[in-house]
């Protein structure tokens, strides 16, 4: 899923301070579950700032709704009937969210809640990890399951570099070497032969280096 | 006598048989071409060919390229060393084309260390290729005579290629695979991390040797005299991927502070006889660091000088 974390409330405060009605705007899906911008978020947001503005002396309406979606046409058309009782929206979504609004309610300020992260697991309580940068190749296949892409400091296709130390990497002992991780599978895979196929030059125009992608589906279109 | 690739000295001395040396020399954190120059014709009679890092520790300094070309025009030959951190492909293969302009005929490719550690640790990294892609596309440039897009060179690169090999980084089990990774994509030399742990080197160049990589490829041994006991604390405990055993430090500590150095020096040079006679060790590296006046003395009395007439 997309990881999100809130942005810090002296930015929020910061971005919404002239407007006198916001609604903030929450999404049901990936920032949800990683307790960044559902509906117990537009709460907490939503409190803290009329708490702020009210010891301010300042007036606002601060309305809450949480959407199953920001990322999907018919999910954002609900908030059509609503809009004009606000005069700006601070969205939960990620970041993908806070674009498609913005680009349907063309003259409403769309101002982001969170800070979109990764696109990541939920390793533990209170930890979510990046697992893929969706460089729209993926390599898996060959790396034993663990992605150099995304896990990988270098982004070393033929890793590990010189800096692996007792399974970590240079840039901090909390993060796993991600080679360490791929020689630990192919090892329980058996397939530590497949260790010293060269991986070839990559090719990132599919990644970010390409420009914005699409995926276009014509079976699929109505 | 096998093929020259370029007109490389340092691959001439190590096609010959000789004992090949390097030293190493940063770029410093300014424009003034006299700190290379000055530290270039310290070591220039003692090595084969001198090293010019490429912003290393991902401290932004002089450029290696512009480095090495005032090298090359005091007459001393440069290894230019290329991390594929700061640059795309298309940059890479504009200054491999750059460098052989000036007919710069070594080169060393490697990853960088992280920008993290240096002074602009909120930049982007580029990791377009890795170091080992690196070292083939030198090669396709080189001995195909084409752009990695495919197109003809007009004068390919006349580059004789390394890469690095740090025996003692984990896993140590991948240590060989990886090297002949690098000996497949290309690798003509290569130069060690850092040499202290003596007998875990020699591990490593058996089970190379037994490969037959050391056949394919010549070695050279890394080597960085310590300045002091805090220097070998700070190798050991600070730098990634460097193994310094306890011995090392204790025969410090145990002389007088202003004897260190010179203790260091003998460590040093104890090392490199040791390994002149192990099978597989083709030369040695000397990264005297911020010490390039030791160099020579380490030469001389490694028996390494004079260097052989090509």
């Amino acid at each position: 899923m997309i990881i999100a974390e809130k942005k810090p409330i002296e930015e929020i405060i910061q971005e919404v301070k002239d407007f006198d009605r916001i609604l903030i705007l929450g999404c049901n899906e990936c920032v949800t579950v990683c307790e960044a911008g559902g509906k117990k978020e537009v709460e907490v947001l939503a409190s803290v700032l009329r708490m702020y503005f009210m010891n301010q002396g300042q007036e606002k309406t601060i309305g809450e709704r949480t959407l199953e979606r920001q990322c999907d046409h018919e999910y954002l058309e609900e908030i059509r009937n609503i809009i004009d009782d606000y005069d700006a929206i601070v969205s939960l979504a990620c970041g993908v969210g806070v674009q498609f609004a913005a680009e349907k309610y063309l003259t409403m300020p769309l101002l982001p809640g969170v800070n979109t992260i990764c696109l990541g697991a939920n390793e533990d309580r209170g930890l979510w990890t990046e697992r893929c940068q969706a460089c729209g190749t993926c390599v898996l296949a060959r790396t034993g399951g663990i992605c150099p892409v995304s896990r990988c400091a270098k982004r070393v296709l033929n890793g590990p570099c010189g800096g692996s130390t007792n399974g970590k990497c240079e840039i901090s002992k909390d993060t796993d070497c991600a080679w360490q991780l791929i020689i630990d599978r192919l090892k329980a895979l058996d397939k530590m032969d497949d260790y010293e196929k060269v991986a070839p030059v990559k090719d990132w125009s599919t990644d970010r280096a390409g420009g914005p992608r699409t995926v276009t589906r014509e079976d699929v279109k109505i | 006598m096998s093929e020259y690739v370029s007109n490389s000295r340092l691959e001439r001395v190590l096609k010959a048989g000789h004992l090949g040396v390097t030293s190493e020399c940063g770029p410093p954190r300014g424009s003034d071409p006299e700190e290379v120059k000055k530290k270039g014709l310290l070591i220039k009679d003692h090595v084969d060919a001198v090293n010019v890092t490429d912003n290393q520790t991902a401290m932004t300094r002089m450029s290696s390229l512009a480095a090495c070309i005032h090298l090359k025009l005091l007459g001393i030959e440069p290894v230019l060393q290329m991390v594929t951190r700061d640059r795309n492909r298309v940059a890479l293969q504009s200054d491999i084309l750059g460098a052989a302009s000036f007919d710069i005929p070594n080169m060393l490719c490697l990853s960088g260390d992280h920008q993290s550690f240096g002074d602009c640790a909120q930049g982007q990294n580029v990791h377009d290729l890795d170091s080992m892609q690196l070292v083939q596309t030198v090669r396709y440039m080189r001995d195909e005579g084409k752009f990695l897009g495919g197109d003809d060179i007009k004068r390919p690169p006349k580059i004789f290629v390394g890469a690095a090999a740090n025996p003692f980084a984990d896993p140590f089990e991948i240590r060989v695979p990886r090297l002949a990774k690098k000996i497949a994509c290309g690798a003509e030399f290569i130069q060690t991390q850092c040499i202290y742990n003596i007998d875990k080197f020699k591990e490593w160049i058996r089970r190379a040797a037994d490969r037959g990589l050391t056949e394919k490829t010549f070695i050279m041994a890394g080597m960085t005299p310590m300045k002091s006991v805090g220097m070998a604390k700070y190798m050991k405990n600070k730098v990634p991927g460097m193994d310094v055993p306890e011995e090392i430090i204790a025969r410090l500590a145990g002389v007088e502070k202003k004897k260190q150095a010179e203790e260091g020096i003998n460590i040093c040079v104890e090392h490199i006889q040791e390994l002149k006679e192990i099978p597989g060790v083709a030369g040695f590296h000397i990264m005297a660091i911020e010490w390039e006046e030791k160099v020579p003395e380490i030469v001389e009395r490694s028996g390494l000088y004079p260097r052989p007439e090509i």
